[in-house]
C-alpha cells in the first residue's frame, strides 16, 4: 500500500470529468474562504497600513527576528542540548541490568512524558522562578528539558536496541568492558540512527517555547505581545508570528529529511516512541 | 494539602473541564481527521494537495498560536462565539471560552489524526485494496467497507498517542481563560506556597491517570479488535 493509486482504478473519461468538478468545487471553497477572510479583515479595518507598518519597520523587524525568533531558537536549542544529556542518562539507565537503577529511571521518564509541559512551566516558575529565582527563561528551558529529555530517553533506548546485537557481542569478545562497549561501539552507531528523530524533537521544542507567553518568558510570542500592546494590532501580530514559526519549523523539517538521506540512508526513520505523539 | 482536601470539588470540577475539552475535541478531531485522511489518499489530486497543505501548516504551528487566533484574533474580527452560551446541553451551558478552545484543539489535533490514519492505511495489505477494486467497489465503497475498518484498527496505537497528546494539550487552554486543571493548579499553588511540590504532584498525577487510562484502553482495544492477518 505504498502508492495511493492502489486504492482506485485509473479514472476513465466520466470519472475524470467528475474529478474536475470536485477540483473546481474544492478550489471555489478555498477561494470563497480566503475572500471571506480578506473581506472580514477589510470590513473590520484590519488591512489598514497603520496596523501592518510595525512589521515593515526595520527596527521592529530586528526586534522580532533577534529578540523573538533568535531567542526562541536559542531556547529550543539549549533545552534540546540539555535534553540530550538527560536522555542519554535515563535512556541508558532504563537499559541497566540493575533493577535499583532501572526502575527509578523508568519512573522519572514515564512521569515527565505524561505531564503537560505548561503544568511544569507554571510549577517551576512559581516554585523556583519568581523573585530571586531562575527567572522565566530558565523555567521554560528546564521544563522543556525534562519533557523532551524523557522523550529522548526512549529514543536513545530504541536507538541502542536498534544496533545489531553482534556489534556488542564482538566488542565483548575483544575483551571490552561494559562502559567501553557502550561509549565506543553502541552510542556512536545509535546517534547516527537517532539524528532525524533528534531534529524532529527540535521542532517540538521550538513549538513548545511559545508556551513561555504564559509566564512572560522571552521569545516570539512575547515580542509579539509587546508589539500588539503598543500598536493594538493583535491580528497582524498573530499572522506574522504564525508565519515565522511555520517557516522556522519547515526549515528544521527539511534539515531532518536531508540528514536522514545523507547520514542514515534508506533505513526507516526511527519512530519516536511517544506517550504524547511528541506533539504539543 | 489541607486546602485541596477541603476544596476537592474545585479539583474535581477542574479535571471535569479538562475531560470535557478532551472528549469534545477528541471526537471532533477524529471526524475531521478521517475526512482529511480520505482526501489525502483520494483520487482527486487537487484535494489531495489541499489537505496536505492543511496538515503541514497545522503541524508546524504552535498550539499557543492557534489559540491566539481563536482567543484574540477571532473577537477582533467579530467572532466571539458568545452566542453558544445560549445553548443548553443537559442543563450545562457552553461558554464561549469552551467553544473556542474546542475549535482550536480540534483544528490542531485533526492534522495529527490524519497522519496517524494515513500510517494505518499504509499498513493495510495491498491485496485487500486490489480485491476491493476487483469486486467492483468504488473508491468511496472500498474505503468505507474494506480499507478504513482495517486501517482504523491498525491505527489504534498512533491514534492513542494523538489522543494522549490532546489530553496534555488541553492544558494550553489555561493560558486563555479556562479554569481547567492546569489553571486550577496555578490557583492552588498561589494559595499554598509551602506545599507547592505536593500540589504539583497531585495535579500531575491527575494527568498521569488520564494518560494511563487512554493507553490502557487503547491496548485492550488493540488486542480485542486487531485485524486478523
Amino acid at each position: 500500500m505504498s502508492a495511493p493509486s492502489v486504492l482506485f482504478d485509473a479514472p476513465g473519461p466520466r470519472t475524470r470529468a467528475r474529478h474536475r468538478i470536485y477540483s473546481v468545487l474544492g478550489v471555489l471553497a478555498v477561494l470563497a474562504l480566503a475572500a471571506f477572510i480578506v473581506f472580514r479583515f477589510y470590513d473590520r479595518g484590519q488591512l489598514e497600513y497603520r496596523l501592518w507598518e510595525p512589521f515593515l519597520t526595520p527596527k521592529f523587524v530586528r526586534v522580532l527576528l533577534v529578540d523573538g525568533l533568535l531567542k526562541t531558537l536559542q531556547m529550543a536549542a539549549v533545552s534540546i542540548v540539555m535534553a540530550v544529556a538527560f536522555g542519554i542518562l535515563f535512556g541508558i539507565g532504563k537499559l541497566s541490568e540493575h533493577a535499583w537503577l532501572r526502575w527509578p529511571c523508568w519512573l522519572v521518564v514515564e512521569f515527565f512524558r505524561a505531564v503537560p509541559v505548561l503544568l511544569m512551566i507554571y510549577f517551576i516558575y512559581f516554585a523556583y522562578g519568581v523573585g530571586d529565582g531562575i527567572g522565566a527563561y530558565w523555567s521554560v528551558v528546564i521544563a522543556l528539558t525534562l519533557y523532551n529529555g524523557s522523550v529522548l530517553a526512549e529514543v536513545f533506548r530504541a536507538g541502542i536496541l536498534a544496533v545489531p546485537r553482534g556489534q556488542a557481542e564482538a566488542a565483548y569478545a575483544l575483551g571490552m568492558r561494559k562502559t567501553q562497549v557502550m561509549t565506543s561501539i553502541l552510542l556512536p552507531q545509535a546517534v547516527k540512527i537517532m539524528l532525524p528523530a533528534l531534529i524532529s524533537q527540535l521542532v517540538v521544542a521550538l513549538k513548545d517555547t511559545s508556551l513561555g507567553i504564559a509566564i512572560g518568558a522571552p521569545g516570539l510570542t512575547f515580542v509579539g505581545k509587546q508589539i500588539y500592546t503598543e500598536f493594538q494590532n493583535q491580528v497582524q501580530a498573530a499572522v506574522v508570528i504564525a508565519v515565522l514559526y511555520i517557516a522556522a519549523n519547515l526549515v528544521l523539517t527539511a534539515l531532518a529529511t536531508w540528514v536522514q538521506k545523507k547520514f542514515v540512508g534508506e533505513r526507516k526513520p526511527l519512530a519516536v516512541p511517544v506517550v504524547g505523539g511528541g506533539t504539543l | 494539602m489541607q486546602d485541596i482536601w477541603e476544596n476537592y470539588d474545585l479539583f474535581l470540577k477542574a479535571f471535569g473541564l479538562t475531560l470535557g475539552l478532551l472528549v469534545v475535541s477528541g471526537v471532533l478531531s477524529l471526524l475531521l481527521g478521517i475526512f482529511l485522511a480520505a482526501l489525502r489518499v483520494g483520487p482527486v489530486s487537487l484535494l489531495r494537495r489541499l489537505a496536505a497543505v492543511y496538515v503541514t501548516v497545522a503541524r508546524n504551528t504552535p498550539l499557543v498560536v492557534v489559540f491566539i487566533f481563536f482567543a484574540t484574533v477571532g473577537p477582533r474580527l467579530g467572532y466571539t462565539f458568545n452566542s453558544v452560551e445560549q445553548l443548553d446541553i443537559g442543563g450545562y451551558h457552553v461558554s464561549g471560552y469552551f467553544f473556542r478552545s474546542c475549535l482550536a484543539l480540534t483544528l490542531y489535533t485533526s492534522a495529527f489524526v490524519c497522519e496517524a490514519l494515513r500510517s494505518g492505511i499504509n499498513a493495510v495489505p495491498l491485496g485487500q485494496a486490489e480485491a476491493a477494486r476487483a469486486i467492483g467497489l468504488t473508491f468511496a465503497g472500498s474505503m468505507r467497507q474494506v480499507i478504513l475498518p482495517q486501517a482504523l484498527r491498525a491505527a489504534v496505537p498512533p491514534l492513542a498517542s494523538v489522543q494522549i497528546a490532546l489530553a496534555k494539550n488541553t492544558s494550553v487552554a489555561a493560558a486563555f481563560g479556562m479554569l481547567e486543571a492546569t489553571a486550577r493548579m496555578k490557583f492552588f499553588i498561589n494559595r499554598n506556597a509551602d506545599d507547592m511540590v505536593l500540589v504539583f504532584v497531585i495535579f500531575a498525577l491527575g494527568y498521569v491517570l488520564i494518560v494511563e487510562v487512554i493507553s490502557f484502553g487503547a491496548n485492550r482495544f488493540e488486542r480485542r479488535f486487531a485485524a486478523a492477518r
